[in-house]
């Protein structure tokens, strides 16, 4: 059997090496509760290969019902985490969808039970490259396996499993986490009740996977890096790591939002220094984006979970044919995109529509207009909050689910 | 010009509530618990009446934005599309009935639409604005210009009314078509359904609205 235990350590003392204290949060994450699976539970993953023991980190809210009925599952995106609705153990910042997630709120944690995991692969608590391989008692690095969208599922499938919940609700997720909730109902259409996926696509398109080996090869490129042994040697390729992000973070905004937040304002100067300072404010915004985040993440989960997305592609999983994937689905869905996301454009939410169509389940699809680009589905949108408000009171009534008293 | 027998109306109770009265015409063809497609469905005031007083699984499409993102917040299964292009993407008898609710006159092709509504449903349910009505006969013939009513006020450089029709003309693209026309209203300008042994002229002249229920030949 699985041990289930909590694991609150609020805080780590400072005598360890620098390396440590990043794999001490890959194993024994702080703020999170902790499942782990033995050898008798092995994860057998897309590579052919099998991981054992899995560590699953995640956070819950709300209270289960006695049927078991009411059970949000939310699927993270690339750089997110668990902490969907509560305070960041690392940055001290509020949960990424608490405008969504909490009382009240459009994902009601009064009426739902709101599960959200860290994925497979990923830094904080969940078995990831980070974390300690029982064979050699040191950080997996590039040892770890390759992982794909539908093993995070598999491994989130035993989460479930674990926790008695047959049944979803609901799974909800934007972009990666998007991408596991249509995983989620071509695995397992008869576990999910109604599924959001938000600001996604049916597979990485190639334009995006140029930007994620971009991504890659700054962090492989940073001489700290070590071929992934940095924890092993004391290092950290932050150099590396704040360049991707940096990459990354200017296709999940848009021309539009970039020219409205910054336009060529200068920094703190009235007159360019004629030199490589960050002399236009988005220089140092982007600065500042790519050092936050090397604080909260770790390089290695960032190649493994990049490539994950990039190896996504429902339609080549079904015979090459996308409605496979969903023939008969029970499921009903809500599809939603935004007219300034360039990523992943609304013409991809429009291919799954198509074919939820063909296949004849059960879909709403709603554009909303925003020029705040792929990152809207994080942000104060409330038409879309209205939407996800009224999508899902219309599957709670079909599922006969209580409002909140 | 021979007289045609007209399919029989449907009677019932349209003067409830506020619901608009081709609505309720529209849902009293529709059987109870039927699957039911509706193309242009706004804001989804239609799909709502079917779904409480039919018990529908309904489903609808709509152009606007705004009407779409307006449905999916009242939980209804709605998507944003076009009808002139999106009903090639549904297969074969996915409905019992695909309603084409005041949208006929907005398509690029009518017959098309129609065809694909009569290949994706067993039935179809159209509704659409008179054009033969006396007022707007009147309107040209003394005003000399491009009718505009209540109903529609839009001016004929900005409307998105493309392709209005008359009664007369609806059944003569029916018969083109080949399509069996099952029940037939006409509503007059208050919007009460016409006497039922009315010859089809005194409808083309004094109905307002018609709604048809169809279905394939043979």
């Amino acid at each position: 059997m699985p041990v289930f235990e909590m694991a609150q350590i609020k805080s780590v003392s400072g005598a360890l090496a620098p390396g440590d204290d990043r794999a001490r949060e890959a194993d024994q994450p702080r703020d999170s509760l902790v499942l782990r699976f033995g050898p008798d539970k092995p994860l057998r993953l897309d590579a052919g290969v099998e991981l054992s023991p899995l560590q699953i980190a995640y956070k819950t809210y709300g209270t289960l019902n006695t049927d078991r009925s009411n059970a949000i599952l939310i699927c993270h995106a690339l750089t997110g985490d668990q902490h969907v609705a509560s305070v960041h153990p690392i940055t001290g910042k509020p949960g990424w969808w608490e405008l969504l997630v909490g009382p009240g709120k459009p994902i009601d944690t009064e009426r739902y039970f709101v599960i959200c995991p860290n994925v497979l692969g990923g830094c904080l608590g969940t078995s990831g490259p980070s974390s300690t391989d029982p064979a050699t008692g040191k950080p997996y690095g590039l040892t770890f396996p390759v992982i794909t969208i539908r093993d995070m599922v598999r491994a989130q499938a035993m989460l479930l499993d674990h926790l008695g919940i047959d049944t979803l609700f609901a799974v909800a997720g934007g972009s990666m986490g998007g991408m596991q909730v249509l995983q989620w109902a071509a695995s397992y259409p008869e576990r999910v009740f109604a599924a959001l996926p938000i600001a996604c696509a049916t597979r990485h398109s190639a334009q995006n996977i140029a930007f994620h080996e971009v991504g890659r090869q700054a962090i492989m490129a940073d001489p700290e890096w070590r071929g992934g042994r940095y924890l092993v040697e004391g290092t950290n390729p932050r150099r590396g790591l704040a360049v991707a992000r940096m990459g990354a973070h200017i296709t999940y905004l848009s021309d539009a939002a970039l020219h409205r937040k910054f336009g060529r304002k200068f920094q703190d100067r009235s007159n360019p220094t004629f030199s490589f300072d960050a002399d236009f404010e988005v220089e140092s915004y982007l600065r500042h984006q790519g050092i936050a985040f090397v604080e909260r993440f770790d390089a290695n989960s960032y190649l493994y979970l990049t490539r994950a997305m990039d190896y996504f592609d429902l339609a080549a999983d079904h015979d090459g044919v996308l409605a496979n994937a969903f023939k008969n689905s029970p499921t009903r869905f809500c599809v939603i995109s935004f007219t300034s996301d360039w990523l992943f454009p609304t013409s991809d939410s429009r291919a799954i529509v198509h074919t939820l169509n063909a296949s004849g389940a059960r879909v709403s699809f709603a554009e909303i207009v925003t020029d705040k680009g792929h990152d809207a589905f994080l942000l104060d949108e409330p038409e879309m909050f209205a939407i996800l408000r009224g999508f899902l009171d219309g599957a709670a009534a079909a599922r006969g689910l209580e409002h909140a008293s | 010009m021979t007289m045609q027998p007209r399919p029989p109306i449907a009677a019932g109770d349209y003067l409830r509530g506020n619901a608009r009265v081709d609505h309720l015409m529209v849902a009293e063809m529709v059987e109870r618990g039927a699957k039911v497609l509706d193309v242009g469905c706004g804001d989804g005031e239609l799909l709502k009446i079917l779904t409480e007083t039919r018990g529908v699984d309904g489903r609808g499409i709509e152009i606007s934005r705004e009407g779409v993102n307006e449905c999916v917040a009242k939980g209804l299964a709605v998507i944003q599309g076009d009808a002139d292009t999106d009903l090639a993407d549904y297969p074969d008898d996915a409905f019992d009935y695909v309603i084409l609710s005041q949208t006929l006159q907005a398509t690029w092709r009518p017959r098309d639409v129609i065809e694909h509504m009569l290949r994706i449903g067993r039935c179809a349910i159209v509704s659409f604005p008179n054009f033969g009505h006396w007022k707007i006969r009147l309107n040209l013939l003394f005003g000399g210009r491009m009718p505009r009513t209540d109903n529609l006020p839009d001016t004929w450089y900005d409307t998105p009314n493309i392709h209005f029709c008359t009664i007369k003309d609806f059944r003569e693209l029916c018969e083109a078509a080949g399509v069996e026309m099952d029940k037939a209203v006409a509503l007059n300008a208050w919007g009460k359904p016409l006497r039922l042994n009315a010859p089809w002229w005194f409808w083309n002249l004094f109905g307002e609205q018609a709604v048809f229920l169809l279905r394939r030949r043979g």
